[in-house]
């Protein structure tokens, strides 16, 4: 039984994959994302075999032998930041924790979003009244400066970022958008159908409705990976977060010392780091909207 | 008879993922001015295709194989596109399927129907089209103060009127209604076709019935022809085809309506269903679901031939029926009976 | 695994389902500045009954209630006033474990065969459902449980079909697979809300003689809800005509399809298209067309369209159904 239930699985993602291969964005999404992996990957690597810890750990390194910043070197293939830290190194080991943030986050954002989503579309009434204001407000409140203030008031490290991004988020817009769905899902006569058989509400919404979400939820995570970088960026630029190193952070360095004004002249202090948001961002973006086409098959060319 | 239009083995197929579906294939059959014919088969028999190939409206996945469409004897699909565009509308014009959804929600009814008509005819002025309009409600049944209104303002029935007076306004030669009350209740359905019926008569206009419905197209068609699988397997005059069919898929068809007239009858079943028309069965498209299949149905692909006047069919051993029709029906099918126990 | 025992056999006089004045009422809001609120009267006052082994049909236009009835009898949503007694019953008072087997004991066939399966579930999972989510029996006996049922309902070898999705099939295997779900439990009685009526010619008789034979079988007693009088005709034993929230006519199939009494069935008998070009039907009389029964007047419900309306039909509140003959009723003041 299971063996017939896992092919079948297979069967269908392999299904989702040849629909979502026809979409060139999607794959050129997937491709950079893949990219970043391999880039992320790569710094464990050259820090415990070719890299000196000591000259090129992207928090505490520092390499007497040269004036900081320095320009792109041999030694330094990005050149070094203003006091004295190597730049790909940065790059390198932000791209992981940057993959953590963003998956994280999102995935908090979906799981919340879609349980009070289908939860609010089921149930009605005072359920959904309450839990739509929430996100109105949610979605009123400029986002940004609430989590300006909210990082001067406490120490925002690493992952209570990432789970105060995601709550944050859940609440939000993704839930009208999920309820949207649901309700859409809850009208259909197969729920009647359960019903007449005696399903409960909570089968109902497990079995049925949620089931049903779900591809639009994986469809929205993308887009959430992307505004919790975007957002992350930002914070770390104003200097809110309490995190050791970020792409955001290098940004953020490089202004405090002052090199932002001489735009062109110290390109490789914000180049790097500012491609390499664009372009995860980006990568995530893409991806939603190949799967866009698998997710919405009235989107699909025949 | 002074032909209006002219299918001459025409044969058009959709390239998908999968491949090649063969939607229409060799299907000849000619209208008269001021006839109405009847095309009857079941969903994705090719019925639609066939009008919209008529209305050269196919999509860009389509490929004309071989045959042609002769309107007013000039041959559609070697018509510039222009000359398609003056063709459609005032030589050809159409009645969708779920036509009520093809009001456009944010336009009075009315202004809808003017702007077809000044499109299409730049030299007619928008007061003459106006009252043109007014006339065409009167036409269709509509009270001439509706004209102003919007479309969720009507009810189905109504909507159905309008886009039927909407096909009427440049006063075609042809109009295709595809299953034109599909979407209705028996009571609207009746009065709607009734309607159809007067008009047509009353300016001479040919028709296109397309309907699922064995009993929607006796009632209003001159001449019918039934679809299978891409096919034409049986065409005549209504009469002939009604009551002496000779395609064993006529006769299934017929059978498995059930009537409101007469005795209760055994309903019969076409065992199976339709075939993929990605790879439809060789010889006969019909065989593997008739009983009266033969070697030879099985593969060499039956001939369209006349057995009749005016009446013909592609089949390798056409049913006979002797006598009346409800006659045969009774002879065909004795044993089981539907609905048992009832009626006693 | 514990079913319930096959129903017996008919019982003559023994109603299975008994539906007492049975009214649901929507709200209805007319108007952006002045909210009026108001009632559509989806169904109103109706009551019939379908007696043990028999098919009744509940005939009427799109918009009459004969799907809200439906949707009532399978409790799916609460009536506004009236009873509805299964198995006497009654339903909208049933709590607890009695809801467990009332929810066995009446099943539904749905309209619409490419909606009524959920999209991502395998056949095996769509009809053991029932069973799952009553806790009955274990997976080798659901699994035996479903095999047996879908080739009771001919999707034949159940064994290639029960790990398909409902969109690898076609629109009639679709339809069989949603009567084997309602069957699985074995139910006493079904009410099937149009089956046939998204289905192609060919197909739908099949469907249709399956219903019949099915009752046959088991013993099922089925409320058949249909547009089509031509197909109740050929289905029911009896038939209930109904006309915005009311019922009008009742009587058996044939008196109604041969001698229709109410002047509203009259007409929808004179409408119904006959495959036969020789045959001219005569104009069906009635005018107007379908309106809401929206805070309906206290008159004859059929009056504005009714070609026989005398003052009596306006001046009184809607007539009661009066047994004209044995077995026969009519809602009307002129009959």
């Amino acid at each position: 039984m299971w063996k017939i239930r896992w092919k079948l699985t297979v069967r269908g993602l392999a299904q989702n994959w040849a629909v979502f291969r026809e979409s060139r964005v999607g794959m050129l999404g997937v491709v950079i994302i893949l990219l970043f992996g391999v880039f992320g990957a790569l710094w464990p690597i050259m820090i415990n075999t070719v890299w000196d810890p000591l000259v090129y750990h992207p928090v505490v390194g520092f390499d007497p032998m040269v004036l900081h910043p320095s320009p792109p070197t041999r030694a330094h293939l990005l050149g070094t930041d203003p006091i004295g830290r190597d730049i790909l190194a940065q790059l390198m080991f932000s791209t992981g924790r940057e993959f953590l943030l963003g998956v994280l986050s999102a995935l908090i954002t979906v799981v919340i979003g879609t349980v009070i989503g289908t939860v609010a579309a089921y149930y009605g009434g005072f359920t959904d009244t309450f839990f739509m204001r929430v996100a109105d407000i949610m979605m009123l409140f400029p986002f940004i400066p609430l989590l300006v203030v909210v990082g001067s008031m406490v120490r925002l490290t690493f992952f209570p970022f990432a789970m105060i991004l995601g709550v944050l988020g859940g609440f939000g817009g993704i839930t009208i958008i999920l309820k949207a769905q649901a309700l859409s899902v809850k009208v259909r006569p197969y729920i009647d159908a359960a019903r007449v058989a005696g399903g409960s509400s909570f089968h109902i919404i497990r079995a049925h409705i949620i089931p049903n979400v779900l591809p639009l939820s994986f469809l929205y995570m993308m887009f959430n990976v992307t505004s919790a970088i975007l957002s992350e960026a930002t914070l770390s630029f104003f200097g809110v977060l309490n995190i050791d190193m970020s792409w955001g952070m290098m940004i953020h360095t490089a202004d405090v010392a002052g090199y932002l004004f001489d735009f062109g002249k110290y390109w490789w202090l914000w180049l790097p780091s500012g491609v390499a948001i664009t372009l995860f961002c980006a990568a995530f973006y893409m991806v939603g909207r190949g799967l866009d086409e698998v997710v919405n098959p009235r989107l699909r060319k025949r | 008879m002074d032909t209006l239009l002219k299918l001459d083995d025409f044969t058009m197929h959709y390239r998908t993922k999968a491949g090649w579906v063969q939607a229409v294939d060799g299907v000849t059959l000619s209208l008269a001015r001021g006839q109405a014919l009847g095309l009857v088969g079941e969903s994705g028999c090719g019925k639609t295709s066939v009008a919209m190939s008529i209305m050269k409206l196919l999509p860009y996945n389509s490929k004309v194989v071989r045959g042609r469409i002769l309107f007013e004897d000039r041959d559609i699909y070697s018509m510039s596109d222009e000359e398609v565009r003056r063709m459609r509308w005032k030589g050809i014009a159409m009645i969708f399927q779920a036509a009520m959804n093809s009001l456009n929600p944010v336009y009075r009814v009315g202004n809808q129907i003017v702007e077809a008509i000044v499109t299409h005819e730049p030299e007619t002025s928008e007061r003459e089209a106006r009252e043109r309009v007014a006339s065409l409600f009167e036409l269709v049944g509509i009270p001439k103060e509706r004209v102003d209104h919007y479309p969720h303002e009507y009810s189905g029935g109504m909507k159905q009127r309008a886009v039927i007076a909407m096909a009427l306004a440049c006063n075609p030669k042809l109009v295709i209604a595809d299953e034109p009350t599909t979407a209705l209740d028996v009571i609207v359905q009746d009065k709607i076709l009734r309607e159809i019926d007067q008009i047509r008569r009353k300016i001479n206009m040919s028709m296109i019935y397309i309907s699922h419905d064995v009993s929607v197209i006796a009632e209003v068609s001159d001449v019918v022809a039934v679809m299978y699988a891409g096919k034409l397997v049986e065409m005549g005059p209504a009469d002939n085809v009604f009551k002496k069919p000779r395609h064993p898929y006529t006769c299934g068809l017929m059978m498995a309506y059930p009537s409101i007239l007469g005795d209760k009858h055994e309903l019969a079943t076409i065992p199976g269903e339709p075939p993929n028309l990605l790879d439809p069965p060789a010889g006969c498209r019909f065989h593997p679901r008739c009983d009266r299949a033969s070697v030879e149905c099985r593969e060499a692909d039956p001939v369209w031939r006349a057995v009749a006047e005016g009446h013909y069919t592609a089949c390798h051993n056409p049913v006979e029926i002797t006598g009346t029709w409800s006659e045969a029906v009774k002879a065909l099918n004795g044993g089981e009976r539907l609905g048992a126990s009832s009626n006693a | 695994m514990v079913l319930p025992a096959t129903p017996d056999m008919p019982d003559a006089d023994d109603a299975i389902l008994r539906v007492e004045r049975l009214s649901k009422y929507y709200p209805v809001s007319r108007g952006f500045f002045q909210r009026r609120h108001l009632l559509l009267h989806a169904v109103d006052d109706a009551s019939f009954e379908v007696r043990r082994g028999e098919v009744s049909g509940l005939v009427g236009e799109s918009g009459c209630g004969k799907t809200t009835t439906g949707r009532l009898i399978a409790r799916l949503i609460l009536p506004t006033a009236g009873r509805i007694f299964v198995d006497n019953a009654d339903v909208s008072k049933i709590q607890g474990s009695d809801l467990v087997e009332f929810r066995q004991k009446v099943q539904m066939i749905f309209q619409d065969p490419y909606e009524s399966l959920d999209p991502r579930m395998t056949i095996f999972d769509i009809v053991t459902e029932p069973l799952n989510v009553n806790g009955i029996g274990n997976l080798e006996e659901r699994e035996e449980r479903v095999a047996e049922m879908l080739s009771l309902v001919g999707i034949t070898p159940p064994s290639a079909f029960l790990f398909r999705f409902p969109h690898e099939l076609s629109g009639g295997q679709r339809q069989r697979v949603a009567i084997a779900r309602a069957l699985v439990v074995n139910p006493t009685f079904v009410v099937a809300d149009e089956p046939t009526s998204m289905l192609d010619v060919s197909i739908r008789t099949g469907v249709m003689k399956l219903l019949a034979q099915l009752r046959e079988d088991l013993g099922i007693s089925y409320l058949y809800i249909t547009h089509d009088l031509a197909v109740a005709r050929y289905l029911c034993d009896r038939i209930a005509v109904m006309y915005l929230g009311k019922i009008v006519e009742m009587g058996t199939a044939e008196e109604i399809v041969k001698e229709p009494l109410h002047p509203y069935t009259r007409a929808l008998i004179s409408a119904v298209p006959v495959p036969d070009p020789a045959i001219r039907r005569p104009v069906p009389n009635i005018k107007g067309g379908l309106s809401k029964p929206i805070n309906p007047l206290p008159r004859c419900r059929f009056y504005e369209r009714c070609p026989d309306a005398r003052g009596v039909c306006a001046d009184q509140n809607h007539p009661e159904l009066k047994e004209v003959s044995g077995g026969r009723f009519v809602a009307c003041h002129v009959l």
